[in-house]
């Protein structure tokens, strides 16, 4: 397990690690959070009626740590308290297991749940990461939207979802 | 002048490669680069309209100027799921 707040990783991913480092005092948040959001994203047995066998997941690992810290600056940019921690696995991942791991730490919950929803839905917009899905029959990479950090309509939509 | 070329993904899988290296002229952009490839390899070319870029581990536009040394790395499509 990283001891990053921002890492691509082939080990398991496990929050216990990613709260520590949102909870520390210091840093750029002033002192110890009173609320921690945390998100886990895990493979789906069933994904678009397929009986899903397992998921590879493949990164361009040190622009995806750029971009988990572009994130982050978007995060502070937007609620100043917050401190973000956020993992991503790659390789071999069976049904259950764990893709994704996010704590937000601050002072109060709105900001802590806001700042976490935020920030899965924008490392599904620009994190280089892509899933091959194995399935019942077949396989196939997952492929949604080209990757644009600069795409203010995906950032404000990322925005809109994080505050309904 | 020399450019590393890297593709992810199913661009990895078509090209049936991770890792190339090119030469290309003085003032070419990654779209220069990326039209090259696609030539070599046909079947990446219904990826023009989709793919992004990054150069030296940075996002970058296809516009982008390169330079000698430059690493180029192809993007396809990121899942981008909405639920």
């Amino acid at each position: 397990m990283s001891s990053s707040r921002f890492a691509v990783t082939s080990d398991r991913l496990s929050l216990e690690p990613l709260i520590g480092l949102v909870s520390a005092p210091g840093d750029a948040a002033p002192g110890r959070p009173g609320a921690v959001a945390t998100f886990l994203g895990l493979v789906r047995e069933r994904n678009l009626g397929r009986r899903v066998l397992r998921l590879e997941y493949e990164a361009h690992e040190r622009l995806a740590v750029r971009a988990f810290e572009r994130i982050d600056a978007e995060v502070r940019a937007r609620w100043p308290t917050v401190r973000l921690a956020l993992h991503h696995r790659v390789g071999r991942l069976e049904i259950g297991e764990a893709s994704v791991a996010i704590a937000a730490g601050s002072p109060h919950r709105a900001e802590a749940f806001a700042a976490c929803r935020y920030t899965i839905e924008r490392v599904k917009q620009i994190a280089p990461i892509w899933k091959h899905e194995y399935f019942e029959g077949g396989d196939v990479w997952i492929e949604g939207a080209t990757a644009d950090p600069d795409d203010e309509q995906a950032r404000q939509e990322a925005l809109g979802r994080s505050c309904a | 002048m020399r450019v590393t070329i890297r593709l992810f993904a199913r661009l990895r899988e078509l090209a049936r490669r991770d890792e190339l290296t090119r030469e290309v002229g003085g003032a070419a952009t990654v779209a220069d680069v990326w039209g090259a490839l696609a030539r070599e390899f046909p079947a990446l070319e219904p990826y023009t309209r989709s793919v992004s870029a990054a150069v030296n581990d940075d996002y970058s536009p296809m516009t982008r100027a390169l330079a000698n040394g430059d690493d180029v790395a192809f993007l396809p499509p990121v899942s981008g799921g909405r639920r």
